[in-house]
């Protein structure tokens, strides 16, 4: 429909000989750069692309249940170690069926934020009742992350897709800055990676999946380890819960503080 | 058309010596050929509505359709050339995507107006073109402006309006709504939307129609839709109804 407007897919190979010539090294006659200097391999002196982000957010935590899924992130957004914005919601509903929850470099969490929202007006624009389903933007996420990295130029970002489809079933997966993804019963990015997803797969009942209860339950606690344990959470958090009964996102939330056990540590 | 272009209409850049462009004209013509189309502006939402005529049985039910959805809360709806009404709508589009990535907020409907007329403007002043056969009527309703309703005509000339026809009825349509009242509740635009359409078709000369419509208003959430289920129901039944006492008024006679 709007061809013109995703400036994301471009010709994968550019500035390579012609067939029959010879390269045409840098610095040289290179014709003029054609496309967003962003989106090329090189420019006539080089390009320089960014290799670290510098407003951050940290990790996202997404639990499937039986059914539906639940998203959780805290507001936080870091400049650096410093605690700069701290009430920027990370979790975001991007239609009836899906939930987005963003980690990573913000200023690209929230451009393809704008792609996305986009691309579901034209979904309404279409007017045939169909919208995306998780799996499909998940799809979509990967092509344009690897494409990116592709070019030497990645999104620094790492989200959580998660929802659900016609028939209610729940859907989530993880895709991160190289366009990697993969789909289970518990994804997290950044820290809670490491912290929440062992004590999520502790309670995970063999024979069923989890109750929304368990979930959010689940959710709960994951968030104040968070909370201690990572030195770039705030104590403040959204969830975003999408099921057949509806997809929103509530909180904010607080965690449940309580430092009396801090008399108690010695020894620093 | 009284006037024959002879030598001045066989092109969009050159004017005849009584100061019109044919093609212009031409385009009106193609305008007023279309079944009609009708908005209006209520309290709290605003209507498309359109007689789609049914030029054959073959035709799937939403065949055709000349109401489009521009951005999450504004409709077009054109009488005209149903080719050209697609392609203006994909023009529309990107416009409204294009407000929306440098604002990151909806495009405001005066703004659109203002875009698209310039496009459709553009097309009546060059040899190489020929001009858009449309009539566009846009539609939008938010918290802040409240309902919104514009006309674009072929020459690229807009206006605002409480309600507006273009198509084939239009005099007789802009006569019925002359007759309404301002600021209505949006059941009974919509009832109204619905009784106009119906008493506007002439079936001596078409056959058969179908009525569509658009809505953008407090009760859509501030979403455009296309032919939403209940309130189009009730927009045809109050169209059938109102006929069908028009009819047996005629045979008291």
């Amino acid at each position: 429909m709007l061809n013109n407007y995703n400036s994301l897919a471009q010709p994968m190979w550019q500035n390579g000989p012609a067939p029959g010539e010879f390269y045409n090294f840098t610095g040289g006659q290179t014709p003029v750069q054609q496309l967003p200097r962003e989106l090329t391999t090189m420019g006539p002196y080089g390009t320089k692309h960014s290799t670290a982000s510098s407003t951050t957010g940290t990790s996202v935590l997404g639990i499937r249940y039986d059914s539906g899924v639940m998203l959780a992130a805290d507001t936080l957004v870091s400049y650096g170690s410093m605690a700069r914005y701290q009430n920027i919601e990370r979790v975001f509903k991007v239609n009836k069926n899906i939930l987005l929850g963003g980690s990573g470099d913000f200023a690209d969490i929230q451009s393809i934020k704008r792609n996305i929202d986009q691309k579901m007006i034209e979904d309404q624009c279409c007017d045939d009742n169909i919208e995306m389903k998780p799996k499909s933007l998940a799809s979509w996420m990967t092509r344009v992350l690897y494409n990116r990295r592709s070019r030497m130029n990645p999104l620094y970002i790492d989200v959580v897709v998660g929802g659900v489809d016609n028939e209610g079933t729940p859907y989530l997966a993880n895709v991160d800055l190289r366009g990697r993804s993969y789909e289970d019963y518990v994804v997290a990015t950044g820290f809670a990676r490491h912290l929440a997803v062992p004590l999520v797969r502790e309670k995970k009942p063999k024979d069923r999946d989890f109750t929304a209860v368990e979930a959010s339950e689940l959710i709960r606690t994951c968030m104040e380890v968070l909370y201690y344990r990572d030195t770039r959470n705030i104590s403040q958090y959204t969830v975003g819960v999408c099921s057949v009964n509806g997809c929103g996102v509530e909180g904010p939330f607080q965690v449940n503080e309580n430092w009396t056990f801090a008399e108690t540590i010695k020894g620093y | 058309m009284s006037t024959i272009g002879t030598g001045y209409d066989l092109s969009a850049s050159q004017f005849s010596p009584d100061g019109r462009v044919f093609q212009i004209d031409y385009a009106s013509k193609a305008v007023e050929k279309s079944g009609t189309v009708i908005g209006i502006r209520g309290k709290d939402a605003v209507v498309l509505a359109v007689e789609k005529i049914i030029t054959s049985k073959l035709y799937e039910p939403d065949a055709g359709g000349r109401i489009f959805t521009i951005e999450k809360n504004i409709g077009m709806a054109v009488a005209g050339l149903v080719a050209d009404g697609n392609f203006v709508a994909d023009i529309a589009r990107q416009e409204a995507a294009n407000y929306r990535q440098q604002f990151e907020q909806a495009i405001p409907l005066k703004h659109l107006c203002h875009r698209v007329a310039g496009y459709v403007h553009a097309y009546t002043l060059y040899s190489a073109v020929r001009p858009f056969g449309l009539s566009i009527i846009l539609a939008s309703w938010d918290e802040v402006e409240g309902p919104q309703l514009y006309k674009i005509e072929p020459s690229g000339s807009s206006f605002g309006y409480f309600a507006c026809a273009s198509g084939k009825a239009k005099q007789l349509a802009k006569t019925e709504m002359e007759k309404l009242k301002m600021d209505m509740r949006t059941d009974e635009l919509v009832e109204s939307a619905g009784e106009i359409i119906y008493k506007v078709h002439d079936e001596l000369k078409d056959k058969d129609f179908r009525f569509e419509m658009g809505l953008v208003g407090r009760v859509t959430g501030g979403l455009h839709l296309i032919n939403p289920s209940e309130l189009t129901e009730k927009a045809r039944k109050a169209g059938d109804a109102a006929n069908k006492d028009e009819d047996s008024d005629n045979e008291t006679h």
